[in-house]
């Protein structure tokens, strides 16, 4: 993949906002079954842990960025897409911690976040990979951005896309109250 | 063998030369006098190699009738220049090329790209971990001619390629009074009338025009008894090989990109495979010795050659690269295309380990220089003079040369693109290349409500870095699609269109 900077903004954002935040919602629950919690905790888990990867990601983003102006090519190889899981979720899982009563200590909160994490982290990458380019016909050409010089109207996709994130947090606050 | 540009005609003569009194412009009467049936067709495209065939797909996908379009070419495939190219330099059906897996010519978004169907179709794995553990574990993946020619050969047949070529040569393309353009051609049939197209859209992608002769070769060539022993790579030169596993003999390649590796890579092969005993010299005009370049921008390299993976970085087909080459002006963009192109190829292992083995074994050497002189010499072999680095003069005896310093750059060298800059309006940018805007445009030369458009080779040194190259010129079509649907010659490709047409093109529907 090769991405300018805002490309890899707006692409964090709008996979993680369309894509991931759908398949948290479908998740969730099953995963609740599974790993004997609450619906309720599952949700908070998992929807904290979007949010997280997505304004956290901003910032890995930037550092990803920057590392890849060492690379010849200015590509991002597949295989990082797949590796950077371990730093992001490490990232992710120390900063819930440290939130002081965000996430009660229990031993099957652990395996929850971990199979959260791969699942989504592969599914988004797989679509990034892949799908997103026959969606989004103009995305390898401009760098992983949307917007495009002579497109029309972007404002309404725009807002429409990543409308996922809005549902996150108004389902999150749901859940915590 | 490709078709020969077949000698004018007198109707043709008289047309041009009554061109060539007035301005540019012609009239519709001014050609029906001289004898040309007059065809109007909204979109015309000349040249019917793969930069016609990138934009045809598009336009097709967006929506435009076969009818609605003409593809001015005297080929019979669209890939026929390309395969002739490919045989030359010795690339076999099952070689590799230097194109990424995502670049597809016949499929417009990428996807699934050359390494997926490979894996579907060879029913292995292999493709797919490349493209996974590229290039960090392994090379990059490359596809194979085979593969790039049947995908062509299926696309062809899915957008109704051959309705839509009109077999004939383009002569000129000029401007018309009261808007658009005549492509005035010769029909490549004998008895058929000469035709001129009226078109509103006219889209330019001639490649290049020959093998480049570099002006000493021409010389060379021209004094010499035996021309025939100094070859380019992109002419057919098969029988020097076979000659070489007859009896052994002394090459000399000049040239450091990717013809001069596949051109070693063949001969080496024969020496291992069948037991030639062929002894390599090779000149290099740069030799570089290690990576070059500051921290953020610094390309890899050893044993004189430039390593990069493909034509250009990755990034300059999309990613921050274009975006500064985008932004800059026109200098920095032929200071930018000269520093991230240029004379490079891929670093392969195995080209590599050959090349070290050949050192050591003393059948390859490698020498830095000019070429001062070649001249027959006695029992049909060269007598070749080189200045080498250290200034001193080197000579030796070669029974071949090759040279594999690329492919003709000067858009001049093509009549129609002369006649564009010297009667329609067009100029070269600062690389040479013809001056066309980010859309593909060709700066100058509109016309009423019509456009003139180029791709490919031609348009080295403008927005787009790697132009020649099956990206680019997918990505070209896509500008020139993205332009002409502005106003309003096809439909836009937004997200619906975009997802229906790819999976029509799955299925190998029509559009």
């Amino acid at each position: 993949m090769t991405l300018t900077l805002a490309g890899r903004l707006q692409t964090r954002l709008m996979i993680l906002a369309s894509v991931g935040v759908p398949w948290t919602l479908i998740f969730s629950l099953p995963l609740a079954w599974v790993s004997g919690v609450s619906p309720r905790l599952s949700y908070r888990i998992t929807l904290e842990t979007a949010i997280a990867l997505m304004v956290l990601g901003l910032v890995w983003e930037m550092a990803y960025h920057g590392m890849q102006q060492f690379r010849w090519d200015k590509d991002w190889p597949t295989a990082f897409g797949l590796i950077t899981i371990v730093n992001e979720g490490a990232l992710v899982w120390l900063i819930l911690h440290l939130i002081p009563g965000a996430w009660e200590s229990s031993p099957s909160i652990l395996p929850l976040f971990v199979s959260y994490l791969c699942t989504t982290w592969v599914l988004l990458w797989a679509v990034a990979q892949g799908p997103l380019r026959f969606v989004v016909l103009r995305w390898r050409f401009e760098g992983g951005a949307f917007s495009r010089r002579a497109a029309p109207g972007l404002v309404v996709p725009f807002i429409v896309t990543n409308i996922g994130a809005v549902f996150a947090l108004v389902i999150l606050w749901a859940v915590w109250s | 063998m490709l078709p020969v540009q077949p000698q004018r005609d007198v109707a043709e003569a008289s047309l041009v030369a009554t061109a060539d009194h007035g301005p540019s412009w012609l009239d519709e009467r001014i050609l029906k006098d001289a004898g040309f049936l007059v065809k109007e067709i909204p979109i015309v495209t000349v040249g019917g190699g793969l930069g016609s065939f990138a934009f045809v797909d598009f336009l097709r996908i967006a929506g435009v009738a076969k009818s609605d379009i003409r593809v001015i070419s005297p080929l019979p495939k669209p890939y026929s220049t390309f395969a002739e190219r490919a045989k030359a330099s010795q690339l076999g059906p099952a070689d590799r090329l230097r194109s990424d897996s995502m670049s597809r010519i016949d499929n417009i978004w990428g996807w699934p790209g050359y390494a997926l169907s490979e894996a579907l179709t060879k029913r292995a794995l292999t493709p797919l971990l490349k493209v996974l553990t590229e290039p960090l574990l392994s090379e990059y993946f490359t596809p194979t001619v085979q593969a790039v020619v049947s995908g062509l050969d299926r696309e062809a047949r899915r957008i109704g390629w051959d309705d839509i070529v009109a077999p004939s040569w383009a002569q000129v393309v000029r401007r018309r009074t009261g808007g658009g353009y005549f492509v005035v051609t010769r029909p490549g049939g004998p008895g058929d009338p000469p035709v001129a197209y009226r078109a509103n859209y006219v889209h330019l992608a001639l490649g290049h025009p020959s093998a480049r002769s570099l002006a000493d070769l021409a010389e060379y060539r021209r004094r010499c008894d035996n021309p025939e022993l100094m070859i380019n790579v992109y002419e057919p030169h098969g029988w020097i090989y076979d000659k070489l596993v007859q009896s052994p003999g002394r090459v000399l390649v000049r040239g450091s990109g990717i013809a001069a590796s596949r051109i070693l890579e063949r001969l080496i092969n024969d020496r291992e495979r069948l037991g030639a005993s062929t002894e390599i010299v090779h000149l290099f005009r740069h030799y570089v010795q290690g990576a070059v370049g500051p921290p953020r921008f610094r390309r890899p390299g050893g044993d004189g050659f430039a390593y990069q993976p493909f034509s250009f970085p990755k990034a300059a087909g999309g990613g921050q690269l274009r975006a500064r080459m985008l932004a800059s002006s026109a200098q920095e963009r032929a200071r930018l295309v000269l520093g991230m192109g240029g004379t490079t190829t891929p670093r392969r292992r195995r080209w590599r380990r050959q090349l070290a083995r050949g050192g050591q074994e003393g059948w390859y050497r490698a020498i830095t220089g000019v070429l001062l002189d070649v001249q027959s010499s006695p029992g049909r072999r060269l007598a070749v003079r080189i200045q080498t680095d250290a200034r001193t003069d080197l000579e030796l005896v070669a029974d071949f040369m090759i040279d594999a310093t690329g492919l003709e750059d000067d858009i001049r060298a093509h009549p129609l693109l002369a006649d564009l800059l010297a009667c329609g309006g067009a100029r070269t940018n600062a690389l040479g290349g013809l001056d066309v805007a980010a859309t593909f445009e060709v700066h100058g030369t509109r016309s009423g409500a019509g456009r003139l458009y180029a791709s490919g080779a031609a348009t080295l040194g403008g927005p787009l870095g790697p132009v020649d190259s099956f990206w680019g010129l997918t990505h070209a079509g896509l500008e020139i699609c993205d332009d002409l649907a502005s106003q309003g010659a096809c439909e836009f490709l937004g997200g619906l269109r975009s997802v229906s047409q790819w999976w029509r093109w799955m299925r190998d529907r029509e559009p």
